[in-house]
């Protein structure tokens, strides 16, 4: 269970609240519009912003001591996922281990993930050299390796088209029921939480609501939902 | 968090160098006791400030219309004479001072061509020759600045000054331009006049033409007064001291900075085309002669160097090396601190070598281990140490930006990604900062190779470095072997700097 007990987020000026909680392998989509504070709460989640009071619990154990990289959470970014100089090979093994010490059977698991993801044979490839597609199936790869049990994702397929978006979020889907994998994914988009969420989060006037089915909230707006949505 | 141990590695090194610029500081002022100021000190005083003020006062105005016919003209070679307008900066001061003396010397081509036409000879010894070689050194380098000022203009600006008809593109353009860079100019150029050594040493001298810095090197090397040495040193870092927290008032321009290949529209004013032809001629004459001269007079005699001059050139090279390699690694670990954590104090710390010159420095360095080494024991190492010291400054503000930059794209991924320390030093600091790395070791390295500073305070049997071997040899009036010296000085010294930068880019992703 992720539980956020009256967490309080402050940047600039500004402050979030939050308090609920999810179960372990929910599908959370948390919404809201530009400058609500979406992104805030994710990288309070991620460990790269400590909470101005309350805390952040997973499976009952406060996170608030744990670095980034030390949290049970892989994240993927809205760009910047690869880092542009190494190859798809490396990339995929620093997720593995940042000192690149790579056993034979490290450089086994990266081709099957490859292979999951239809990248095939791209170990050498820098991710210049890869569609929009392809870069964003190499950044899954990457936290596919890292295998945390919580994937928090910051709008990171927004600069795709909408069939290669919903291609690649059928793909999180599948590879998040695969391995029962928590994911928090930050939206704009009424329509990516209908098609990808279980429960929604309303992000709004610095609170971040208590989640409510995907099917129920759609079915009957909250005020606040409704004002987003617009006429 | 995560970046510790790099912090505090950063913090260390600030404290350290700190500890060598203003503990240099107070062992001046602490031995100088005893001393007090003739009236000679005093002219050494008066005559730095003047030749400081009149060197900048013509670079500047001297760079005002040659930047401005190169801005407006289109010709074969353009690109090739900015360009060579960068080299001033990595030439080793004692080669240009060579070249001068061939041109403008006793016997050089100037004093011949008068003498042919019955006209007395000039002497290039004494304020003027000092003037002149200051001019020639940063007169490219507040061209270029002024050029990176006209290229930073909007083209729109000039397409509405077209459309509205103005009468004057000095006034509503040119004008507001200098008025932005050319304080910052005068200012970097005042603090280069101010601390400039071999060239007093080489043209000044005497009672009417001695610098602070000569002044010192003297009360050094010929009177053994080191209390004087120290008090003159502590009124040079006070000056310094008083200059770089004036100019931090300032933006200092970088002439450094790339994008002089954009092409820019700059409608030039009919009938103009001679007197342009003519500024652009003279600056490029006045720029090449001496450089050509140094090339003729050096290269027959090349191959029959004497042994010396080899040796010290290995040992040039070698000390160059050293000394980029500790100024590099120190500029990135500070300028890498102050991009993740922002604290001024680092970047202070980079800034504080530029608030005394090498000499100080080295007389502050000196006095301090005095008591306990004997000099010439630790002169290449001192050296070493001060020129890393003195390129810190540059090198830091080449590096800042760049580290400013790759923390903002890719610090949360590496933090993400639990890549610290080491590993991210190679798979990402050293990869993504190639190119500047490249080119920061490079400056350094020719900056180092070229300098003749403190090694002509301390150096003992055997321990010249290259430029002191060109000091001496035309001191001797050895003037073939000294160009032909100066000339493998040159090549040398734009080798280390080429290879290095190369290197950079060949590196970089």
């Amino acid at each position: 269970m992720l539980h956020l007990d009256h967490l309080t987020l402050t940047v600039d000026g500004f402050r979030l609240s939050a308090d609920w909680s999810i179960e372990t392998g929910t599908k959370l989509a948390l919404l809201g519009g530009s400058g609500e504070g979406k992104s805030t709460l994710l990288m309070g989640l991620a460990g790269f912003l400590p909470p101005t009071s309350g805390r952040i619990l997973w499976q009952g154990r406060d996170l608030a001591a744990l670095s980034p990289a030390e949290r049970p959470m892989a994240i993927l970014f809205q760009d910047q996922n690869l880092f542009p100089h190494l190859t798809l090979g490396q990339n995929l093994g620093l997720a593995l281990n940042p000192r690149m010490k790579l056993t034979a059977a490290d450089h086994a698991r990266i081709a099957q993930v490859l292979d999951r993801l239809g990248l095939s044979g791209m170990q050498s490839r820098k991710p210049a050299d890869l569609s929009g597609g392809q870069q964003g199936r190499a950044a899954l790869g990457r936290v596919l390796l890292q295998a945390r049990p919580i994937l928090l994702l910051d709008e990171p397929f927004a600069a795709l088209g909408p069939a290669l978006k919903a291609d690649l979020l059928a793909l999180v889907s599948d590879l998040a029921a695969e391995a029962g994998t928590t994911v928090v994914m930050v939206t704009h988009d009424p329509a990516d939480a209908t098609r990808f969420a279980d429960q929604v989060v309303l992000v709004h006037d610095g609170v971040a609501d208590t989640p409510l089915e995907t099917k129920a909230i759609f079915a009957d707006p909250p005020a606040a939902l409704r004002a987003y949505l617009g006429p | 968090m995560a970046d510790r141990p790099l912090q505090i590695t950063a913090g260390l090194l600030a404290l350290l160098i700190a500890t060598l610029v203003l503990g240099t500081a107070l062992a001046l002022a602490s031995q100088s006791g005893g001393a007090s100021l003739h009236p000679a000190d005093w002219s050494a005083i008066r005559f730095t400030i003047l030749q400081a003020l009149l060197s900048t006062a013509f670079s500047c105005a001297l760079a005002i219309p040659t930047a401005r016919a190169l801005m407006r003209r289109r010709f074969p070679g353009r690109q090739a004479l900015i360009l060579l307008m960068g080299a001033p900066f990595l030439l080793p001061v004692i080669v240009a001072v060579l070249g001068l003396l061939t041109i403008y010397g006793r016997s050089g081509l100037l004093n011949a061509a008068l003498q042919a036409v019955g006209i007395a000879p000039i002497s290039i010894y004494g304020l003027w020759g000092v003037v002149l070689a200051h001019v020639f050194f940063n007169l490219p380098l507040a061209t270029r600045i002024l050029l990176n000022g006209w290229h930073a203009i909007p083209a729109e600006r000039f397409r509405l000054a077209e459309t509205l008809n103005l009468p004057s593109l000095f006034r509503h353009i040119e004008l507001p331009m200098l008025r932005a860079t050319l304080p910052g100019a005068a200012l970097s150029i005042f603090l280069v006049c101010l601390t400039s050594f071999v060239v007093a040493l080489t043209l000044g001298g005497g009672p009417k033409a001695t610098t602070l810095e000569l002044a010192i090197y003297q009360a050094l090397r010929f009177d053994f007064d080191p209390g004087k040495a120290a008090l003159l040193a502590a009124i040079q870092f006070a000056i310094c001291t008083a200059a770089v927290t004036l100019s931090a008032r300032f933006t200092l321009p970088s002439a450094l900075g790339a994008g002089l290949d954009r092409s820019l529209v700059l409608r030039a004013p009919k009938g103009r085309k001679a007197q342009d032809a003519i500024v652009i001629t003279a600056g490029a004459l006045f720029l090449l002669l001496p450089l050509f001269a140094v090339l003729i007079e050096g290269l027959p005699a090349l191959p029959f160097l004497p042994i010396e001059v080899w040796q010290a050139a290995t040992r040039s090279i070698w000390m160059a090396l050293a000394s980029a390699a500790l100024s590099t690694t120190a500029a990135l670990t500070l300028a890498q601190a102050t991009a993740r954590k922002g604290s001024r104090l680092l970047e202070l710390s980079a800034m504080l070598p530029l608030s005394a010159s090498g000499l100080v420095l080295g007389t502050g360095l000196f006095l301090m281990v005095r008591p306990y080494i004997r000099p010439e024991d630790v002169a290449l190492p001192v050296t070493i140490l001060v020129n890393a010291l003195m390129s810190l400054p540059f090198l830091y503000r080449l590096l800042f930006p760049e580290a400013q930059a790759l923390h903002a794209a890719y610090d949360r991924l590496a933090q993400a990604m639990a890549l610290t320390g080491w590993p991210r030093l190679r798979y990402l600091t050293l990869p993504r900062l190639a190119r500047p790395l490249g080119l920061g070791t490079g400056l350094a390295a020719a900056l180092s190779m070229g300098d003749l500073g403190v090694i002509a305070l301390f150096a003992g049997q055997g321990q010249a470095t290259l430029p002191l071997v060109v000091q001496r040899l035309s001191g001797a009036y050895r003037m073939d072997e000294a160009a032909a010296a100066a000339l493998l000085l040159v090549a040398l010294s734009f080798t280390l700097f080429a290879l290095c930068d190369l290197g950079g880019r060949r590196a970089a992703p």
